[in-house]
């Protein structure tokens, strides 16, 4: 028990939830209150999180089913940062559709409070359990704005989808149970054999349920229509928040229990690498809808993370850890682009929308531009070092046929991601925009900008943080 | 250590570009960003000016050396500058300038941020050269990509998207290639600093492939035939500020490189694939001179030109003779000059008859005779004429090809004849002949402005063609180093 303030910020997270639910049933009224509970509460979090960075060791708790060492407090301060800033530019959307209500940011806190509980999980069942109660937060956030039949139609699929994964998932753990004799990963790494034929099927199972969750080809099919059909904030909630969690996940089951069997799940891994990144970048070239773009575009930058797991190598998680960092911050910009498209209390999200913008609004489609290129992986923005670093990480293992098509879908790639900056900046312009944006918004799209642009000053950073990551 | 030259060259149009970026845009103001950018670009050119004096040409070494650290244990910032890169960065310095005084009648909105692209693009290509570590070298290399995009695509003709998307693809295309062999290389020897490089070689066996990798990028942004088709295109779309930046700086990038990485680095490499580069580059000066016969826009007939130009600098790096890779480097240089002044030429008369056709215009001689002059000092450089440092160039590589291979030399020659004609033929039908259109009678002789430009490109065009010296002087050493270097690596292999 004496342990227990190891998992501080769980606990607070989860007694706060309680407590934000009854007082939202007591005080009439109360959303903006508790939306600004909600920001302090993660921002608190993410302090207390911080303070288990300087743990040196890995230390195990509850019978070795949680874990605590650095990546998994780094993975949960930038969640927690993530949820933050997606609470602070969201309000102004959610009034505008009359969805500002108490259940947005408990929903989030919960859901936030499963990838923690993932982030840390050091046991099958202690893994699942997170990522339950994170999915079911999210099917809910996802139908938010109910009367909206896209909306409603999202979260179903979403869940429907989202159980079959599960199913699979958990198929997958009890035939590793079945030849492990435990749930737990440590055991399971000591106890396996590589010779067991039926053990592969349950790491594809497993691998199948995860590729699900961060939407890598050819478990992708879900994620076009539910970005498309939620609400842009809970979007922008989606395509940054779960995928750390995800990650941190898949790097705990290739690194953790099956780094032994490496030869075995090698080759998926590269498939869906592979096949990510080409049909990210094929199938964008197609859409006129800024958010399916996305979609499509972060299946595309999912292939570049699992591109550095597939490595087996400290330095190709390091880089994965780094590409979802950049990531993070260039989706925060793009989306905050998208909630900036605003006029008379309507919000614009086809590609067809941003049309001439450049004439109108000369710093938001600067920022685009930024950002754009920098999602295209061109130097010297923040974007072409994560796709740096994930190269470097894959060439240093002479995967040299990953590289190169990886290298090649680039170049696909900054195709879509040229056309929109043609029709900002070449195409005949619109109607104005509405000016009056919410202070966070604003900050949020100046701050991450001026990172993308200014990264490339301090490469270092980010790299000396991650380095202490250390899994295998 | 001193005063950090290289990076002060490389900052300072970033430096105006973000003070034009800064200042407010009222009425009128257009006049001031074109003074903050022209001074910004101007002082520029003194400091390059005073490197090219204060380089020491008695050592073949890199100078003004700065090194910091980037990224611990791997990249490290480091410029320098050798007999080989100097020129390029004068030359870009001095071509700037002459960009921005060009602006304006061609650039009609937003000047502002043409101003802003052209000196972010300064910037970077000045980088390109100055850089002595290949992640920076690709750094600069590819961050060109964006403002000259953006200059096609905004400021350009009507086909401008096609061309602009064209133009990015395929040098992105080409480039990724060359990260994948960096890193490589980075693997390999463990450093990707050139100079240690250069010290270290790399190991014979990973030769070929990295040498193809970096072939790709350099091919493509040559152009070589036969990946040269998206220059044309983005020549014609450009405005005319754009195409002078693209054929005296842009291509000039490629030769370069070649000389300083595929040389430098891959020697046994270049040895094998000599045959290739011949084959292209001949089939380069043949083909594309027959095209330019055939071509009734004058901005397309000068792209193709350059086509042509540049199969002989290839030509020329890759006999490993020290006329050969000197005549390629004058040659570019050269090359910078004149074809930016054509180019000027012919936005010239694009500004006053808004057409590029060659079959539009004829019998100009009398109307603009200045004008006419001065086309035809810049036409007779093009194609090589004795006193223009065009000849210099081309008789330089043409010797070294000689001395290494007798045909590729005699093929090559028939380029210079196909050059004469379609460079004469050109100004025939647009100087000479009968005045058919009456619309050509309004026009007017050259302006202030279009008139110092073109005299300023006169200039160096006629001085470093009687009197080459300082040119050679300045690349004598380095070349001869280089190529020890070279035939030492081969020994050794």
């Amino acid at each position: 028990m004496e342990n227990l303030n190891l998992v501080l910020p769980e606990i607070f997270i989860s007694l706060s939830i309680m407590f934000l639910l009854i007082l939202g049933v007591f005080i009439k009224n109360s959303s903006k209150l508790i939306f600004n509970a909600s920001v302090l509460i993660l921002l608190i979090t993410a302090v207390i999180t911080f303070n288990e960075t300087f743990i040196v060791n890995r230390i195990t708790l509850f019978n070795d089913s949680v874990v605590i060492d650095y990546m998994a407090s780094l993975m949960k301060i930038i969640t927690l940062l993530g949820a933050f800033l997606v609470l602070v530019i969201s309000s102004n959307y959610l009034k505008t559709f009359k969805i500002y209500k108490i259940e947005y940011p408990i929903l989030i806190l919960s859901s936030v409070l499963g990838m923690m509980v993932m982030i840390s999980s050091n046991d099958l069942i202690v893994f699942y359990m997170g990522l339950e109660l994170q999915s079911l937060a999210l099917y809910v956030l996802a139908t938010f704005n109910r009367d909206q039949l896209k909306s409603s139609e999202a979260g179903l699929k979403y869940f429907i989808l989202s159980a079959l994964s599960s199913g699979l998932l958990l198929y997958g753990c009890s035939l590793i149970y079945g030849f492990s004799g435990s749930t737990n990963f440590d055991v399971i790494s000591s106890q396996l054999n590589s010779n067991e034929y039926v053990l592969t099927f349950g790491i594809v199972f497993i691998l199948v349920g995860l590729a699900f969750k961060i939407s890598a080809v050819p478990f992708h099919m879900w994620a076009p229509d539910v970005y498309e059909g939620s609400p842009t904030s809970v979007t922008l909630f989606f395509t940054m928040v779960p995928k750390i969690a995800a990650l941190t996940v898949f790097i705990r089951f290739l690194y953790v229990p099956f780094l032994n069997l490496i030869d075995q799940w090698q080759m998926i891994i590269i498939f869906l690498s592979i096949a990510s990144m080409l049909f990210g970048a094929i199938a964008a070239i197609g859409q006129t809808n800024i958010k399916r773009l996305i979609a499509y575009s972060s299946i595309g930058h999912i292939g570049y993370i699992l591109a550095g797991l597939a490595t087996g190598s400290n330095e190709g998680i390091q880089s994965s850890i780094i590409y979802i960092s950049i990531y993070i911050i260039m989706n925060l910009a793009l989306f905050s682009c998208l909630l900036m498209l605003r006029r008379n209390n309507q919000y614009y999200e086809e590609i067809e929308d941003l049309s001439g913008l450049s004439k109108n609004h000369p710093l938001l489609s600067l920022s685009l531009l930024v950002i754009l290129f920098s999602l295209a992986g061109i130097p010297p923005l923040a974007g072409f070092f994560a796709k740096f670093y994930i190269f470097k990480a894959v060439i240093e293992q002479s995967m040299y046929f990953l590289a190169i098509v990886g290298l090649l879908s680039t170049v696909v790639a900054a195709f879509y991601y040229l056309r929109i900056i043609k029709v900002i900046y070449f195409d005949k312009e619109k109607e104005k925009y509405d000016d009056d944006h919410s202070f966070w918004l604003k900050f949020s799209l100046t701050f991450s900008t001026i990172l993308i642009l200014l990264y490339f000053i301090f490469p270092g950073q980010l790299i000396d943080v991650v380095s202490r990551i250390n899994i295998i | 250590m001193n005063f950090p030259i290289l990076s002060s060259l490389i900052l300072l149009p970033i430096v105006g570009a973000l003070f034009l970026f800064f200042t407010k845009n009222k009425n009128g103001n257009n006049l001031t960003a074109k003074y903050v950018s022209l001074f910004t670009s101007i002082a520029n050119f003194l400091i390059s000016i005073y490197l090219w004096f204060s380089f020491d040409q008695t050592i073949s070494n890199f100078q003004f050396i700065e090194d910091r650290t980037w990224i611990d244990g791997f990249i490290n910032y480091k410029l320098g500058v050798d007999g080989i890169s100097i020129l390029f960065v004068v030359l870009t310095a001095f071509i700037t300038p002459l960009c921005i005084i060009s602006v304006n009648n061609s650039v009609k909105t937003r000047l502002r941020d043409f101003l802003i692209a052209i000196l972010i693009m300064e910037s970077f290509m000045i980088g390109v050269f100055c850089a002595l570590d290949l992640v920076v070298f690709y750094l600069f290399f590819e961050a060109g990509l964006i403002p000259m995009f953006l200059i096609i695509g905004i400021w350009g003709g009507p086909k401008r998207v096609y061309s602009a998307f064209k133009f990015f693809l395929y040098t992105l295309l080409g480039s990724v290639l060359m990260l994948v062999a960096i890193i490589s290389i980075y693997w390999i020897s463990g450093t990707t600093d050139v100079i240690k490089l250069y010290e270290l070689g790399i190991d014979t066996k990973y030769q070929n492939l990295l040498w193809l990798a970096f072939f790709s990028s350099f091919a493509v942004k040559t152009p070589m035939w036969p990946v040269h088709t998206w220059l044309p295109d983005a020549h014609v779309e450009a405005p005319t500020a754009g195409s002078v930046l693209l054929a005296a700086i842009l291509l000039k990038m490629a030769g370069y490189g070649f000389i300083r990485f595929s040389l430098g680095l891959f020697p046994v490499a270049s040895e094998v694939f000599t045959p290739l580069i011949y084959t292209l580059s001949v089939i380069a000066i043949i083909v594309t001179s027959l095209i330019a016969l055939i071509q009734e826009d004058m901005k397309k007939l000068i792209a193709y030109s350059s086509v042509a130009h540049m199969g002989f600098v290839t030509l020329g790096i890759f006999t490993i003779q020290q006329q050969g890779i000197e005549g390629s480097i004058i040659q570019m240089i050269s090359h910078g000059l004149v074809s930016a002044a054509l180019f000027l030429c012919v936005g010239v008369v694009y500004d006053r008859m808004h057409s590029r056709l060659i079959s539009s215009y004829g019998g100009i001689v009398t109307i603009i005779p200045k004008y006419s002059i001065l086309f035809m000092l810049f036409t007779l450089a093009a194609l090589g004429l004795p006193g223009t440092s065009g000849f210099v160039g081309e008789f330089l590589i043409l010797l070294g090809t000689f001395k290494d291979n007798f045909l590729v030399a005699v093929i090559a020659s028939l380029g210079v004849i196909f050059g004469a004609a379609y460079m004469l033929w050109l100004y025939k039908r647009v100087v000479f002949g009968k005045l058919i259109n009456t619309d050509l009678k309004k026009m007017v002789d050259l302006n202030k402005s279009e008139y110092f430009i073109l005299i300023c490109l006169a200039v160096p065009t006629l001085f470093f063609g009687f009197y080459p010296d300082p040119l050679i002087n300045t690349i004598e050493v380095s070349v001869n180093d280089l190529i020890d270097m070279y035939n030492l690596n081969l020994i050794n292999k």
